[in-house]
């Protein structure tokens, strides 16, 4: 089998990789180097439980490939922590009750810091429509939109 | 002072480890275990002729390949049917991997091994079945008219048939001053948690054990189940739920044919071996509910009180009765809601068609049953022209009524008796949220805009706590750490808070010493299992129980190395002390110490209580009869019957009069599940219990086609509401605590969801102003009936 191989700077931490090139992202990061943060939901870009940053912008992990992503610089769940300090975003999930199983949570909450950077939080219809590409089946949505208004309001 | 933390808003002390991506699900474990993948019927009815594996044995990485023929005897049965009945008179469970027949799109009929599950689905797609199609029987209207059998020995398609009856009802409806008729529909819907589900074995050929890591609500039966089939010690045998991304009711389902072949799989090939369910297989392969077509006569006086109700349904089970008959019995039983019934007839058909197996959804067929009472209820008041709460308001049961018998034998094979309740009350308050007098008004103000507005309601009763039994296990360590167990399993629930507020409050300990851990057999062996809104009732009490029995205990050891009086100690901030006399006092930790007579000083705290212990008596055993050492406890909770929960909802919808789709403006929610143990979370469950209720109203069908594949098998076209379909929730919190049992308290886990779709519907119904008979409704649907109805009425 032909492997490819890359480099994925994750979490702040550099990875090389020989890849079997049909290898997704989420897989590389799940199972390749071990960060199970990201969920796979469904694998086919339908639930937003993959999603991760990738270069500062939110990604389906699951519905691209390791390889195209060769240099890049990957955020996951498991890098927003600073220590024990929570991102203001995973504190406001606690503060707000935005979760059950929390399957879901990690592609909720970088969802909503790609959503923030982007501008997108202005209003609760506005965090209802560009959040609308994550799936929450235990409905903690009511919940999930108030955590993140109270952090985009107070940036 | 250790605060009352029973009843208070605490934060989830799980939070915070799944926030951090430090959540450990099925598949986050085991990353170098083999991978299993599942060859699976295309075909709902179908021979199997030939299984050809030859192609998938070159494919680089390939441990196994598994058919029906390669299984022993134990595991080539058809799997146990969980729950019999007498009325289910033709059950029918499938084989682990199909045998001969295939029965619904999604059977497994081939199991692959590889080293991972790129290379496992590689030679899955190499195994060549040759299938001899047949007839697929789909639908209750094909499965009832039997012209084709799904199971070639089960006349008319019929597995179960069952009557309840209180009273004479056809004669109280005959004799009835008004009487209507009317057929409802109801369509398939599922659980669809977002974790699928995964099984990861691991085989210890030193041991000769087994440990499975499975996404389940009920490791203690999967346990059982593994046992049995693989011929193994249950003592042999560890089944742990670790984090449950959401069950919702599959996952009490036991034991699936993955749970049994992947450990087999793992016993046989000497190696760790994991299967994750796909998101298509999870739409084929595990099993959906809901589906009923329902026939209702009711009878009623000039007021609309009921003089007799006679509903007959039919109930699709799927092709397999696994789970028993649990769903229409529930549906049968919860009809009645919170109305005297002076005379109810019940009766069900349960039918098998070529589709996936019918277990429980989260509300387990109550949806289905307030579907029919609610509509019924709403139909008398459009007859008699009377305002939809009044009708409700005279015929429900009565605070000074209860305990009421409804004179049926509930999901438990026992009496269904309400315990408690204040329907009136809580109507009061529903009417007040939601401003149901002041409707009229804003309904007017809506339609001077060109917009079409509607209000409804539904109402029901939910038997929670339904039995056997649970358990609970407390243990104060010599660190001060109480560690807490039970057996059944969370999948989000909040567990690891409310029973670590239970027992923070019992103990008198700081709720961060205390550790809970569900759904562990290793912790705890004996349980049923989280469904049925049971968890909170059952191992909340179980776990109230035993905490109780380590208080006294400590309580006693320290009131003896005081030389005290039990009557006059407390317990307060993890310290036992004597009332009134703070110096008097013992860390709990010092009396765990204590209570153990092997006190090797491995600690301070060791150290520190040989100061309290009284010198023993030489003719007295160092631990008396019939107690035990250590400072622990394990208590059970067993209840006579179910208690009975309750709610209301109201919602408001706007329906476009051009395209059909309806908006869910408000949501109110008035609750009663007795005494709350955190209101946070009881909000939380109703939070998720209303989102699936909007989706079954308004969203998701599971849409069959003819030849019985599933057309929809896919979050792109199973439409599950995101943040954009579900409103913000309005909820109101009645208290009428249980009096069966300690902590005065209900189930709290599918309320939510229960009356989601009679209440939409009426709504829907107010706004449009014809009566809507069916459930889900998409646009297009309401489209069509709009259609209909206009030109009903223009002809
Ligand atoms: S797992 Fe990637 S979108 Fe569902
Ligand atoms: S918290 Fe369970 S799916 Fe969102």
């Amino acid at each position: 089998m032909t492997r490819t191989e890359i480099t994925l700077s994750v979490n702040g931490c550099q990875h090389t990789l020989a890849l079997d090139p049909r290898v997704t992202l989420l897989d590389a990061l799940r199972e390749v180097i071990g960060l199970t943060g990201a969920k796979k939901g469904c694998d086919r870009g339908e639930c937003g439980t993959c999603t991760v940053l990738v270069d500062g912008r939110r990604v389906y992990a699951c519905l691209t490939l390791a390889v195209m992503h060769d240099g890049a610089t990957v955020t996951t769940v498991e890098g927003l922590a600073d220590g024990t300090d929570l991102h203001p975003l995973q504190q406001a999930f606690i503060s707000r009750d935005a979760l059950q199983c929390g399957f879901c949570t990690p592609g909720q909450i970088l969802s909503a810091i790609g959503l923030l950077a982007e501008g997108r939080a202005t209003s609760e219809q506005e965090i209802r429509e560009f959040m609308s590409g994550n799936l929450c089946r235990c409905g903690a949505y009511p919940n999930i939109v108030a955590a993140i208004r109270d952090v985009a309001g107070a940036q | 002072m250790t605060t009352q933390l029973f009843g208070q808003p605490v934060e989830r002390r799980e939070d915070p480890r799944l926030l951090r991506g430090e959540g450990r699900y099925v598949d986050d474990l085991g990353r170098s275990a083999a991978a299993a993948a599942f060859v699976r019927s295309p075909h709902a009815h179908a021979r199997v002729l030939d299984v050809d594996v030859t192609g998938a044995l070159n494919v680089d990485g390939l441990l196994a390949v598994y058919t029906f023929e390669d299984l022993p005897e134990r595991v080539a049965q058809p799997l146990p049917l969980l729950i019999p009945h007498p009325a289910l008179t033709h059950p029918r469970t499938q084989y682990a991997l199909a045998r001969d027949e295939i029965n619904h799109v999604g059977e497994a009929v081939v199991m692959v091994v590889a080293t991972d599950r790129y290379r496992a689905e590689d030679a899955a797609e190499r195994v060549a079945v040759t299938y001899e199609p047949l007839a697929p029987v789909v639908g209750l209207e094909q499965s009832e008219a039997a012209r084709t059998l799904v199971h070639a020995d089960v006349p008319g398609n019929r597995g179960a048939h069952m009557v309840q009856q209180v009273g004479d009802a056809p004669a109280a409806i005959a004799a009835a001053p008004h009487r209507l008729d009317f057929r409802l529909d109801i369509e398939r819907s599922a659980s669809t948690p977002l974790e699928g589900r995964g099984v990861y074995a691991r085989w210890d050929a030193q041991d000769d054990s087994l440990r499975v890591y499975s996404s389940t609500q009920t490791p203690t039966g999967v346990r059982a189940a593994i046992a049995a089939i693989l011929e193994l010690a249950d003592a042999k045998v560890e089944v742990i739920a670790p984090d449950v991304g959401g069950g919702f009711g599959v996952k009490i389902m036991h034991p699936w044919p993955e749970e049994i072949l992947v450990p087999w799989a793992a016993r046989t090939l000497g190696r760790e071996v994991k299967w994750t369910e796909d998101r298509r297989e999870h739409f084929v392969a595990a099993n959906h509910e809901r589906a009923q077509e329902q026939h209702v006569s009711v009878g009623f006086d000039d007021e609309g009180r009921i003089l007799g109700l006679d509903v007959t349904f039919l109930h699709d089970h799927g092709a397999y009765t696994p789970y028993g008959i649990i769903v229409p019995i529930i549906t049968s039983t919860q009809l009645p809601g919170p109305y005297r019934l002076p005379a109810y007839r019940v009766e069900f058909s349960s039918l098998y068609t070529n589709t996936v197996a019918v277990t429980p959804y989260r509300g387990a067929g109550r949806p289905q049953g307030v579907f029919a009472m609610e509509r019924t209820v709403d139909r008398i008041a459009a007859h008699l022209g009377l305002d939809r709460t009044e009708v409700r308001a005279r015929n429900f049961v009565l605070p000074d009524e209860m305990p009421y018998d409804l004179g049926l034998i509930f999901q438990d094979g026992r009496p269904a008796i309400y315990d408690s309740g204040d329907f009136p009350e809580s109507l009061r308050m529903l009417k007040e949220l939601i401003d149901w007098d002041g409707f009229t008004a804003v309904r007017a103000a809506a339609a001077a805009e060109g917009r079409r507005l509607g209000i409804g309601l539904g109402c029901y009763v939910e038997g929670t706590g339904v039995g056997p039994y649970e358990g609970g296990h407390v243990h104060v360590e010599t660190n001060g750490r109480v560690m807490v167990s039970t057996g059944l399993s969370t999948q989000g629930q909040g567990h690891e808070t409310v029973f670590a507020q239970i027992v923070a409050t019992e103990l008198g300990v700081p709720m961060a010493d205390v550790h809970v851990t569900t759904g562990d057999t290793r912790r705890f062996g004996y349980a049923v299992g989280t469904f049925a809104s049971r968890a909170a009732v059952m191992s909340g009490n179980a776990i109230a129980l035993a905490a109780r029995s380590v208080r006294a205990k400590a309580v006693k050891v320290a009131a003896d190395a005081l030389e005290a009086n039990p009557d006059d100690m407390e317990i307060v901030d993890g310290v036992v002390r004597v009332k009134g006399s703070p110096a008097d006092a013992i860390p709990l930790r010092q009396v765990a110490v204590l209570s153990n007579p092997l006190r090797y000083s491995f600690s301070e705290e060791a150290k520190a209580a040989t100061q309290f212990a009284a010198p023993a008596d030489p003719d007295e055993p160092p631990i008396p009869r019939g107690e035990a050492p250590g400072l622990e406890s394990r208590d059970y909770y067993s209840p006579i019957r179910s208690t009975f929960a309750n709610g209301m909802h109201a919602v408001i919808v706007e329906v476009d009069p051009d395209t059909a789709e309806v908006k869910v403006l408000r949501y109110a929610v008035v609750h009663d599940c007795g005494n709350l143990i955190n209101p946070r979370i009881v909000e939380g469950q109703i939070h998720g219990g209303v989102a699936q209720g909007v989706a079954g109203a308004l969203y998701e069908r599971m849409a069959y086609d003819e030849h019985g594949q599933l057309l929809n098998a896919s979050f792109m076209d199973f439409l599950m509401p995101y943040a954009t379909e579900v409103p913000r929730i309005e909820t109101a919190h009645l208290q009428t605590p249980s009096p069966l049992n300690p902590l005065g308290i209900k189930g709290a886990g599918e309320a939510g969801v229960i009356p989601g779709a009679a209440a939409i519907a009426a709504a829907i119904e107010d706004a449009e102003g014809y009566p809507i008979m069916r459930m889900p409704l998409s646009p297009d649907d309401l489209f069509r009936l709009r259609r209909e109805h206009a030109e009903e009425a223009a002809s």
